[in-house]
């Protein structure tokens, strides 16, 4: 009997019966998600129908009625009745025009170098796997820049000493602060360093109020005021440079990292002034992409450290600066960037001494960077602000100083909470310098507004196709920005899950 | 020195004594070069004769009217289109977000598409493909695009039928208020009745007939005050009717289209910011799937959709500003003409920052009201 039972014991477990076939597969996912209720079947035909019109519409405009070759606007005419779709022969005519602006032809190579340049530095430095991060960091901030400037420009400027004391108070300030990060380095000194690189500041000051004996230096002119302010900077650098070797055990490091300021001011001077037989492009012929790109990544690079300073500014304990960083961010922020980018085309000359002229291009990238600092600060301060309070006391117990605390603990942490805002930032951005064109700078859209109101382009379809291009190219920068932000941030959130 | 509060004092003075001097130092340039050119600084230049002719023209203007009257007629249709603009932006921004979380394949992955595409263009790029793009090349006003309603589409803007009421319709008009006020009383009444007796009384629809139904009826009574002027297409142009010119279409799409893929993904982030236990609980307790939005989810999605669609409403507003590029008479346009007439440019800037400010506060102070009505009250 029991022999009898057993054999009807299971010895592993029964599988399990299919789902039934209204519930599985193929059309069963597609009746769940097209054709779940009544409702939702006459919205999926209505839109199916709806999708494939506009897509057969869309791809009737950009290739089966379009016009890919022609010279002029007689290409793209319905000679014989028939409609004309995009009239992409105009886009490849104008395509330099787009690309370079105005740039004189036999210089475009400099162009082309610099974009390369700024691809090969950029892509290594996107993709983690990369090794040599901070080298590539190096080259990217410190190197690329000098070099797009020399190459695009052309070099040979004029430099008043005034500017130059001006770099090298900026180095003398920079180089305090590498020291300050070394934390066996004397204090003394550091606070020597701070004041001389002050006391340059006022004397830079005051040299631009009152009148003193110009000549000539090399190249530059200075006066006998700037000059002194000048020669402050150099000592600070120096004081700066000493303190960091006269206690560290590893000093070539250390000093090189301190030395770095002034050598790379040094290097941007003599670049810029001197002669490197490259023809000098002035700003006014450049146009296209290129002063797209250049506006925006200037405005991104000046507007990151701007805006972490104003940040600071707005959570500081001291009242005056506080107030002033929250109105100077308020202000930016309350105003469209067409009046700001107005007040620097037409308000600049005023506020200068008569005769001191400004370059146009240099005006609105000084408007775009201020502005969008303003947004930048909202952003920084969001992450200083999610950075626990433990950090900062942790910091002080430690005995660091304000600045080291903010460059060594609250920072590497606020700034990696913060990256998605600060790329919508930057995208925002890049969208922004599209307004350039309204004060009158040729950037690509503002290039493709003149190419597509030449007499010898004149066609209905010609705006429609020349600002498709436009907005496709800047589609994909904005979209790859945003896609490698998603990626970033997946990448580092996984510390951050409990 | 290694007091802190000392050092921060010294900071502090040394900052604003700086700040100080920079700026004498630029207004002395200011007034030294105003000088060299001969124009008077102040705002007297507002009341002179303004000599230039405006398209469009919301309130009473002529080319001889003032310079401070042209910038009226400029900060109105400023406010005209940006409200206009916020209003759609909403209503398509509210659509594609919560299309964008739905189950159907096709209603997402279009939502989707629009809001990538939208978002990561720049504006100014809209208006121009809409004023170049589409609206110049339209066919002009004899051959122009019928469109239901006896309404035209030309390249001369959109031609629709306008309304002119008679003096009676002033009762209409009354009837409506009337209906909107005894519509809150009574919305207050029954919640008043709610919490006292727990007894539900009806709300909706009696709020219906009285806003719709009595303006209707007082308005047939009355004898239809109202007749249509119906754009009739002459030789040359369509003569009559309501015009809405080109340039302020061309703003008004390209904003609101553009700010409504910003709109979409801020509501699709609030709805999904309301835990899935909030819906559950809600049918929990029997509320039926309306009312467990209306009551549950949706005033829970909006403390998280407030802040950031208060700053897209003044992402808009401020954007109103790229109409100069089409030439639709905002503020800034019309600004510009005057600062190229008169050469008064630190005066028209200052006009601008301070309408632009201004605006700002007045919408950033206004949702702020609405978030604190809106916030959790916490005990």
């Amino acid at each position: 009997m029991e022999e009898h039972v057993s054999a009807y014991v299971a010895r592993e477990q029964k599988k399990p019966l299919p789902p039934p076939p209204t519930e599985a597969g193929a059309l069963a996912v597609l009746r769940k998600n097209l054709f779940a209720t009544p409702l939702d079947s006459i919205v999926t035909i209505l839109l199916g129908l709806f999708s494939v019109w506009a897509a057969w519409r869309i791809f009737d405009w950009s290739v089966l009625s379009a016009v890919f070759t022609g010279s002029s606007r007689e290409a793209c005419l319905a000679g014989d009745g028939a409609p004309v779709g995009a009239c992409w022969a105009f886009v490849r005519a104008k395509f330099g025009l787009f690309t370079y602006g105005l740039y004189p032809v036999d210089e475009r190579w400099r162009v082309d170098l610099t974009m390369l340049l700024l691809v090969a530095f950029t892509l290594p430095f996107a993709i983690p796997r990369v090794p040599f991060k901070g080298l590539n960091l190096f080259l990217l901030v410190g190197a690329f820049p000098l070099i797009a400037l020399v190459l695009l420009t052309g070099g040979q400027f004029r430099i008043g000493g005034g500017w130059v004391a001006f770099m090298f108070i900026l180095a003398a300030f920079v180089s305090t602060m590498l020291a300050a990060g070394n934390l066996n380095a004397p204090p003394g000194w550091l606070r020597v360093a701070t004041w001389l690189a002050a006391i340059a500041v006022l004397v830079l000051i005051v040299s631009n109020i009152l009148p003193s004996g110009q000549f000539r230096l090399l190249v530059f002119s200075f006066t006998t005021l700037s000059l002194v302010a000048f020669l402050l900077a150099v000592a600070s650098i120096a004081v700066s440079a000493f303190a960091s070797v006269s206690s560290s055990g590893k000093h070539a490091s250390v000093l090189m990292h301190v030395l770095l300021p002034p050598l790379y001011v040094a290097a941007l001077l003599v670049l810029l002034a001197g002669d490197l037989g490259l023809q000098p492009v002035p700003t006014s012929r450049w146009g296209g992409l290129l002063v797209t790109l250049v506006v925006a990544l200037t405005g991104i690079a000046a507007s990151l450290p701007l805006g972490i300073l104003l940040a600071l500014g707005r959570r500081s304990h001291l009242p005056a600066i506080r107030l002033l960083s929250v109105v100077f961010i308020e202000f930016w922020r309350g105003v469209p960037l067409i009046t700001v980018l107005f007040m620097s085309a037409f308000m600049i000359p005023l506020l200068l001494p008569s005769g001191v002229s400004f370059n146009q291009l240099l005006r609105a990238l000084l408007g775009v960077a201020l502005f969008s600092a303003a947004y930048m600060a909202e952003v920084v301060r969001g992450g200083l602000q999610a950075v626990p309070k433990g950090q900062y006391e942790g910091a002080q117990a430690l005995g660091l100083g304000y600045w080291q605390m903010m460059r060594l603990v609250v920072m590497p942490q606020a700034i990696k909470l913060v990256i998605p805002g600060i790329v919508n930032t930057f995208i925002g951005l890049f969208k922004d310098t599209s307004l350039v064109y309204i004060i009158g700078l040729a950037d690509l859209l503002g290039a493709v507004r003149r190419g597509f109101s030449d007499p010898n382009w004149i066609t209905p379809t010609t705006p429609a196709s020349g600002l498709v291009f436009a907005g496709f190219v800047f589609w994909l920068f904005c979209f790859g920005m945003s896609r490698y932000s998603i990626f970033m941030e997946r990448r580092l959130e996984t510390g951050h899950k409990n | 020195m290694r007091d802190p509060k000392i050092r921060g004092l010294i900071i502090q003075i040394v900052l604003i004594i700086a700040i100080l001097a920079f700026a004498s130092w630029l207004i002395n340039n200011t007034v030294r070069n105003l000088a060299d050119a001969n124009i008077a600084a102040g705002f007297g230049f507002l009341s002179s004769r303004a000599g230039f002719d405006i398209g469009q023209l919301p309130i009473e203007y002529s080319s001889n009217s003032s310079y401070g009257r042209a910038l009226l007629v400029g900060f109105t249709n400023t406010v005209i289109v940006a409200a206009a603009g916020i209003m759609l932006a909403t209503i398509v921004g509210f659509i594609i977000g919560i299309s964008r979380l739905s189950h159907n394949y096709l209603v997402r992955g279009l939502s989707t598409i629009y809001v990538e595409v939208f978002r990561n263009v720049p504006p100014l790029l809209v208006i121009l493909f809409w004023y170049f793009g589409v609206l110049s090349v339209l066919p002009g006003p004899r051959e122009a695009l019928e469109l239901p309603f006896s309404s035209f589409l030309s390249n001369r803007g959109l031609q629709t039928p306008a309304a002119i009421f008679d003096p009676v319709a002033w009762l209409t008009l009354i009837a409506f208020v009337g209906g909107i006020a005894g519509s809150i009383w009574l919305a207050r009444a029954n919640k008043q009745r709610l919490l006292q007796t727990g007894e539900l009384r009806p709300t909706l629809w009696p709020a219906i007939g009285m806003i719709v139904g009595l303006p209707l009826v007082v308005f047939v009574l009355s004898g239809f005050p109202v007749s249509f002027q119906v754009p009739e297409a002459t030789r040359f142009n369509l003569v009559g009717g309501w015009r809405v010119e080109p340039e302020f279409l061309a703003l008004f799409l390209a904003l609101s289209f553009y700010t409504a893929s910003f709109v979409a993904e801020i509501v699709r982030a609030g709805i999904l910011s309301v835990s899935k236990g909030q819906t559950e609980a809600a049918s929990a307790l029997g509320l039926p799937r309306g009312k467990s939005l209306r009551l549950v989810i949706v005033p829970q999605a909006f403390r998280v959709i407030i802040p950031p669609l208060t700053s897209q409403y003044l992402n808009l507003t401020k954007n109103t500003s790229l109409g100069l590029a089409v030439g639709y008479p905002e503020l800034v346009a019309i600004g510009n003409t005057v600062l190229n007439q008169t050469g008064q440019s630190v005066e028209v800037v200052a006009i601008w920052m301070v309408v632009y400010l201004g605006l700002s506060v007045s919408v950033a102070g206004f949702m702020n009201w609405f978030n604190a009505r809106m916030a959790l009250v916490e005990r």
